[in-house]
This record gives structure tokens, sequence and C-alpha cells, in this order.
């Protein structure tokens, strides 16, 4: 009887942590910012629980088609296909789209490289290979070293897609399993190259870009970024079910679009929202 | 099958028996389910089930009702049960969705040949092919992008260079270090260096490869002055010491188990132990020798940590300063990302069905000429 008694209220202590559970899986960009925003918001709202875990875009969107989170992490735009799958399970609605951050990808090379800035069209053509020396774009006589990310990460495909314009990496460009250790190659590389978000830079050099020949060179500081005059930047956005748009999720959501949640964006290293895209 | 000892089997030791190969036939039904579901998830791409082609025809939503309902139901990859149980509204949301997608493809890609190719045809996963863009046929794998390429030739390339690296470096080293610790070190000696080698394969494979990445490559960088600083040479000595203990400890094995006879013989009629140890024992061993290779090539190719963070750039090239990129590293990096049931996925199950053959076959190889050198050591033919 005392066993039944106990497992009868261990079954009701677990449904009842389902009922004010929210779930937040996704992009490895973004967990740790989401770690961040969940253990604020939880010490200020003794009463729900955020579970949040990484995996990568793609593993957040998989889970959000099954309807195991209900929140999905993204550090890209969600694919036609993923919509369509959400599509199909969502009662026909597509997922509702919240932009939460700014993130400013950099363009980091050794301390020591002689080059002092590079056009867009440069750093395309040094990542896909056409671009093979650094006296072709105004530094010493040597070889480029080109390190890039994994093909699963969300950077990748945005560098790919909007610097690169689609166009392949070389394929003789080292592929790192984070951004820190890109850095940390580069640190080690005189003659490397490398990507990834600002906050990561730590001791290598942080080239200015210029968007074409003729416009001046922009550093990727805050202000550059969040005035969008720095050309290579991001949004981090989440997805969600729009039936669950409600309650508790819709009041978390608020709340990291909202001055008290944005102001942690900075401390992890990416960058706030502007006032005009906090309303969506 | 049983224990025969002349009397009945006692109860419990009836049970433990058979408990013990319940457990032994449950290992075998699993590797035997692991391989089915691997098997089963690559089949559509040896049936050419699967279409990368990145412009696909669509059906404007307008001419919904034109079209019968086994016709949409195909176009919008639906199962039946799905089908029915839509109502209009989402279809139509569908078909939106699948124009958006073709109107999201950059300009640059609309008129491209290679965006109507199915790139998961085996002619584009083994053979050379000219992209736009490139200037000559390449082999090339680039998984995700408006156009996937999936050529699998790098990736085989790769892993070899690595592997044969790892061997080339290893097995000279650990055959040696076995051939001194079990013929001619002294027994204080041998007490001390054999646990110290076998030690060896305790370092977590995540270990060797940090300190391949970050100390190892710059001091070989300094000595060789090659280019590209992560290379498949610097991961295949890593992968070395990963090989080294397991083929140590079976080739040591190899080399104590020859009879003792035949060395006093050897040393009785003269030779010297260095003689003895190189002419006599070690042809002997020879057959184990070999199989702790074979076995330290199996590690070696399935070995993923070491060379995912050492070197991991596809590139079609046989020079072993630049780098490469294993089947292994391909897997453990992508899958994660890759759409569950998408061409991508399929391919990396494929790779991963190659793998575990040849893993398979290398372990069956080596355990095979163990038997045989056992049988012949010990005078049975």
């Amino acid at each position: 009887m005392k066993k039944l008694l106990s497992l009868l209220s261990f079954a009701a202590l677990a449904a009842n942590l389902q009922a004010g559970t929210i779930t937040v899986k996704g992009s490895d960009t973004l967990v740790i910012l989401a770690q961040k925003w969940a253990e604020v918001y939880m010490g200020e709202h003794k009463d729900t629980k955020i579970q949040v875990t990484g995996g990568g875009t793609g593993t957040g969107f998989a889970a959000l088609q099954a309807q195991q989170t209900d929140l999905c992490d993204a550090s890209r735009k969600a694919k036609p296909a993923e919509i369509a799958n959400c599509v199909k399970v969502f009662n026909g609605k597509r997922p509702l789209e919240y932009k939460v951050a700014l993130d400013g990808l950099s363009v980091y090379v050794h301390p020591e490289n002689s080059v002092k800035e590079l056009t867009l069209d440069q750093v395309k053509d040094i990542f896909t290979g056409k671009t093979k020396n650094w006296k072709e774009v105004g530094g010493a006589d040597a070889p480029i070293t080109v390190y890039s990310r994994e093909n699963s990460s969300g950077t990748y495909e945005f560098f790919k897609e909007h610097v690169l314009k689609g166009q392949d990496f070389a394929a003789s460009a080292q592929t790192q399993q984070g951004t820190a250790l890109i850095v940390q190659s580069v640190m080690k590389d005189k003659n490397a190259i490398g990507y990834g978000g600002a906050a990561y830079g730590g001791g290598s050099k942080l080239l200015p870009i210029k968007k074409d020949e003729t416009s001046p060179a922009i550093a990727p500081t805050e202000e550059n970024v969040v005035a969008g005059t720095y050309p290579i930047w991001r949004h981090l956005f989440i997805y969600l079910d729009p039936a669950k748009d409600k309650g508790e999720i819709a009041a978390y959501l608020n709340w990291i679009r909202s001055d008290s949640g944005q102001k942690y964006v900075k401390e992890i290293g990416y960058y706030p929202l502007p006032k005009n895209l906090r309303s969506n | 099958m049983g224990i025969h000892r002349g009397h009945q089997a006692r109860p419990g030791e009836w049970l433990a028996e058979k408990l013990i190969f319940l457990i032994s036939l449950s290992a075998i039904g699993m590797v035997l389910l692991i391989f089915l579901f691997v098997a089963r998830e690559a089949l559509p791409v040896f049936f050419g089930q699967t279409d990368t082609a990145l412009i696909q025809p669509v059906i404007p939503t307008a001419e919904l009702d034109r079209h019968s309902p086994a016709e949409l139901q195909r176009y919008l990859e639906l199962t039946p049960e799905q089908f029915t149980t839509m109502d209009k509204e989402t279809i139509k949301t569908l078909m939106d969705v699948k124009i958006e997608a073709l109107n999201d493809i950059p300009e640059n890609f609309r008129n491209d040949p290679d965006a109507k190719i199915n790139t998961t045809e085996w002619k584009y996963l083994l053979r050379p092919h000219q992209w736009s863009g490139y200037e000559k046929p390449e082999r090339i794998w680039q998984p995700v992008g408006q156009i996937k390429k999936f050529n699998l030739i790098p990736l085989f390339v790769g892993t070899l260079k690595t592997t044969l690296i790892g061997l080339l470096f290893a097995v000279p080293l650990a055959v040696g270090a076995a051939i001194y610790v079990s013929q001619l070190a002294r027994p204080r000696v041998r007490e001390t260096v054999k646990p110290v080698i076998e030690m060896l394969s305790g370092i977590p494979s995540v270990v060797t490869g940090v300190f391949a990445l970050i100390v190892m490559a710059t001091v070989l960088q300094h000595i060789f002055g090659y280019q590209t600083r992560l290379n498949a040479f610097v991961a295949g000595i890593a992968l070395g010491f990963a090989v080294i203990p397991v083929i140590f400890s079976i080739a040591e094995d190899a080399l104590t188990s020859v009879p003792r006879a035949y060395t006093q013989a050897a040393l009785a009629l003269g030779a010297s132990r260095w003689q003895t140890a190189w002419q006599i024992v070690l042809p002997a061993a020879l057959p184990g020798v070999f199989a702790a290779s074979v076995l330290g090539f199996g590690r070696a190719i399935g070995e993923t940590m070491i060379v995912l963070m050492v070197c991991s750039a596809s590139v079609m090239s046989w020079s072993i300063f630049d780098s490469a990129r294993s089947i292994t590293t391909t897997i453990a990096a992508e899958m994660a990302e890759a759409v569950n049931g998408g061409p991508h996925y399929r391919i990396l199950f494929m790779l991963g069905a190659l793998l575990f053959a040849a893993t398979f076959v290398s372990n069956m190889i080596g355990d095979f000429v163990i038997h045989r050198f056992k049988n012949k050591l010990e005078g049975k033919r």
C-alpha cells in the first residue's frame, strides 16, 4: 500500500512537472544564451521550469516536427522542407518565427597578418579557393590556409549562402568542430583565415570588411552590427507551433524580447535586437 | 551441449549455462539488428530512389482542383492517411511552401545545368564531374548547400591515407617493442615496460586528439616544414598511438606462445639471443604478428575522434601532407544535422555500412589467422 502511494505521488509529481515545463531545443550557437535566459527567467518565475538542450538547428527542427519540444532555437531561417513538415503536424499552420538576437560574423586572421581590410568579394574568393596567396589581397607573399566550420553548423550554411553566394568552400578548407577551435588554429598559424561569431575573436585580428571596392571598411563592433552597416550579420530565431504561443510560453517569449531579456544577449557575446524589431 | 561429468547437471548449473547462452545469443542478435538497421536506411541510395535535383516541377496552387488526389499526394510527399485527414487549406499551404521553395533558389542557380541533376546517382557518387564554377572535372564532397555534392572517393582516400600512415608508424614500433619485451628484456624491465605500453590503450582518444591538435601538429610542422598544419600525417601519427597497444599486446602474446623448446634449441646450437629472436621466434610467430596488424587496421579505420579533431577537409589528394577526411569523421560530424530520411542521411548510413563491412572483414581475417596459427603451433592441423 505504501509502495503504491509513493508510486502514485511520483506519477503526480511527474505530471506536475510536465505541465509547467517549457522545453527548448536547437542551435548550438544559441544554446548558451538560451540557458542564460532560462536560468534568469526561472529565478524570477518560480513556477516555470525551462529545459534547454542544444544539438544543432536541424536537430531542433526535427524535434519541433515530432512535437518533442515547445521552442526551437535556430541560427538560420527554416528550410522549405522543414516548414512543410511543420505544416503537416501543426494542423495546417506554418511555424511561428521570432527574431531573438543579432549576430555579426567576423573574419579572423593571425594578429601579425599585415592585411588591414578585405572586400566581400575578396573574402569570397579566399574561402572558395580562388585566391590562394596573401599577396593577391595586399599582404605578404605567403599561401593562405583556410579554416571553416563543419557543414552541420548553421554558421557554415549562413556563410556559404550569404558570403560565398552559394559556391562551394575550397576543398582544402580545414573544418573545425567549433568557433573556439577555429580561433585556436588561426592563432597558431600565421597564414590562416577563419570566420565565426565576433564574440569568440579572443586575441586574433578581426578584419574590417568593405561591402564593395568603394565603400568604407567597417569593423564588426556592436554599433556597426546593430546599425546594419557591417555587411556580414544574421538574425537568431526561435520557432514554435502557433497553437502554443499563449500562456506561459508567450510570456517567456515576450520577456526574451523585452529589455530585461535582451540585456543578457550582450553578456553572451551576441547583439540585442534593435528596438523596432522587438515587436516582431 | 551441456556439462558431461557422468552425472546429471544440477538445476542451478543448468540455469546458469542457459543464461550465459542466452546472453551470447543476444549479443549476436544485436550485431545483426544493428547491421539490418544500417542497411535498411542505406538501401534507397543503392536502388537510386533518392532525388536531390534542386529544381523540381511545381504545381501552381490555383490548379489544385485540376489534379487527382493521388497526384497531389505524391507531389506533396504525403502518406495516404495523412492526405485524407488534411483539409483543403492545409494542402494549399503545403503547395504554397513548395512554390516558395522554388522562388527561394538564388538567381544564379536557376539556369545552372547542375540544378537539374540528381547528385545521388552512382556516377556522381564515384566519378568526377565538371560542376559549374570548377575548371575541370572533380570529385567533390560538399553535401550541404544548393547543389549537394556527394562524391565518396575523397572520403575513401582520406580514410585509407590516415589509416595506412597510422599502421606504417605503429606496426614497426609495436612489433619491435613486442620482440624486445618478450625475448630480449630482463624480467624486471619486462614487468615495467609491458603494462606501461598497455596503459596507452587507456588514454581516451579525445585526449590523444587534443594533444595531436595542439602540441603534435605544431611540433611536427617545425620538424618537417610542410605547409598545411593539420594534415593526414599528423592524424596518422596520432592514430598510431591509439593502435600501438592493440598491436603490441597481441604480437607479444604470439611471440611468448612460441614453444620454449624452439628458443632453447637455438640457444643450445650457439645462436645469440638476437639471432634466436629474429630468425627463429619471429618467423614462428609471424601469423600472430600479422593478425595483430590486421586487428590494428580495424581499430585504426574505425577510430573517429582523433581524425575528427586533427584534420577533416575532404581534399581529393594522395599527398600525406595534405588534409584528409575519413568516413568516421564524416558520419560523426554530419549525422546530427542531416534531415531524417533525406539523401544526405541515407548516404551517411551507406558509408556506415561500408565501414562496418570493412572492419568486419579485417577482424575476421585477423581472427582466422590467429586460429590457424594456434592450431599449427599446438600441432593440430
